[in-house]
């Protein structure tokens, strides 16, 4: 009966770090998850788990070297490892794990007998599919329909739900490749990626978009236009409004998720001089700054 | 037996995040209810399976799928190879011996 030390292949004077290391290592050949059909290394498994339980444990391991206790009963119980299942009718729904395709074994009898497969009651489900479908950000923010071109020619209508993040999967049931012997199809995922806008971003359920206005309106204030995701509205900028003066829309946002409640639409303004400088302006600012000097980089001069 | 998700989380030693992070990923397939998630023994030796390769075996996250998936075509090769074996089994004495023929000059 070989040792906990030598089940591990280590000296007694190894470190817990080299029992832990070892252990990692066997386990990785032995375990019998690993070793599908392969008998021998249950039993290898358990010596090592039990060792392992022994030596592991610091006041477990100092009573053994000590000689206060034996190696004996240090095994773990028996209990049902995956490959128990993974070969019988239960482990049948976890077979296409990974393969999206018609599964591989199907053309190893196709490709063994040339003729009728053998008869056998079989009702799987069918392998689900994954799909990527690109949309842009007003589609994902108030919802769309989209037709998607699939791999064999088929079309999928989806459903873009409002407020649909980049990223996130939809699930259309049944949608996937069809089952065997009856059994129901598969499901679709559709992962939605969504298009970056030009204009709007997107936090959380708020819309943020910089909208340029004119010296004149930013000073004086006026009613200009603002496009939302709904299309263009008209927005009241007030007097003495600045570059970084931000306006709410309220309701102008994306529908949430689950409680459908809109988030609001911020529009951050940006004060844009005339293209070409115009010397009546020109004149009136080096009059105006004579008298109403004003810092604004204060705390900036020192970097 | 059919366990809930709270029972696998106990019985197995994982947190509850863990284990809803691999069925969101599909590495587990439990029957999804009105009230929960229900697991089957083949569901709970798998998360099992998944948490020793994670934890004890300290594989990383993104060779997970990589492991199962390979696990699961050997299984499903198995589950071929039985059918095969079976259905040799049940052939008449003449095709039996052509196939043990065979199978030895292949070596």
């Amino acid at each position: 009966m070989p040792t906990p030390y030598e089940i591990l292949g280590v000296q007694p004077s190894a470190s817990a770090d080299d029992i832990k290391k070892a252990y990692r290592a066997l386990a990785k050949k032995l375990h019998p998850d690993l070793n599908p059909g392969n008998k021998r290394v249950e039993q290898q498994f358990k010596e090592l788990s039990g060792a392992y339980d022994l030596l592991s444990d610091p006041a477990k391991r100092a009573r053994y070297d000590r000689g206060e206790i034996d190696a004996s009963g240090a095994e773990r119980p028996d209990r049902p490892f995956y490959r128990r299942y993974a070969e019988g009718r239960e482990g049948a729904k976890y077979q296409d794990f990974g393969l999206d395709e018609d599964s591989a074994i199907d053309d190893l009898f196709a490709n063994l007998f040339r003729q009728r497969r053998p008869e056998r009651p079989m009702h799987l489900r069918g392998a689900d599919v994954t799909y990527v479908a690109e949309v842009d950000f007003i589609e994902a923010a108030v919802g769309a329909k989209k037709r998607l071109m699939l791999t064999d020619g088929k079309t999928l209508d989806v459903t873009i739900p409002p407020g649909t993040e980049d990223g996130q999967t939809l699930r259309l049931k049944g949608q996937g490749l069809p089952g065997a012997g009856g059994g129901p199809a598969g499901d679709a995922y559709i992962e939605v990626k969504v298009a970056p806008h030009p204009l709007f971003a997107r936090k959380g359920n708020d819309v943020h978009i910089e909208l340029p206005v004119t010296l004149p309106e930013a000073v004086l204030g006026a009613t200009i236009t603002a496009p939302t995701i709904d299309g263009p509205v008209s927005l009241k900028v007030p007097r003495d409004s600045n570059t970084g003066s931000t306006l709410r829309l309220k309701g102008k946002g994306i529908a949430d998720r689950s409680t459908g409640q809109r988030g609001d639409q911020y529009v951050r303004l940006k004060v844009v001089l005339p293209d070409r400088a115009d010397p009546e302006l020109t004149d009136f600012l080096e009059k105006w700054t004579r008298r109403h000097p004003y810092t604004v980089r204060r705390g900036t001069d020192q970097p | 037996m059919m366990f809930s998700l709270q029972q696998v989380v106990t019985e197995i030693g994982v947190t509850e995040t863990d284990l809803q992070l691999w069925i969101d990923q599909r590495w587990v397939l439990p029957h999804k209810r009105e009230d929960g998630f229900i697991f089957d023994d083949v569901d709970i030796a798998r998360a099992r399976l998944i948490r020793e390769l994670r934890v004890d075996l300290m594989v990383n996250e993104e060779a997970i799928p990589v492991v199962l998936s390979l696990l699961d075509q050997v299984h499903a090769l198995r589950r071929a190879l039985a059918r095969v074996n079976s259905a040799i089994d049940t052939a008449s004495p003449a095709a039996k011996a052509e196939i043990a023929k065979r199978l030895d000059a292949g070596d």
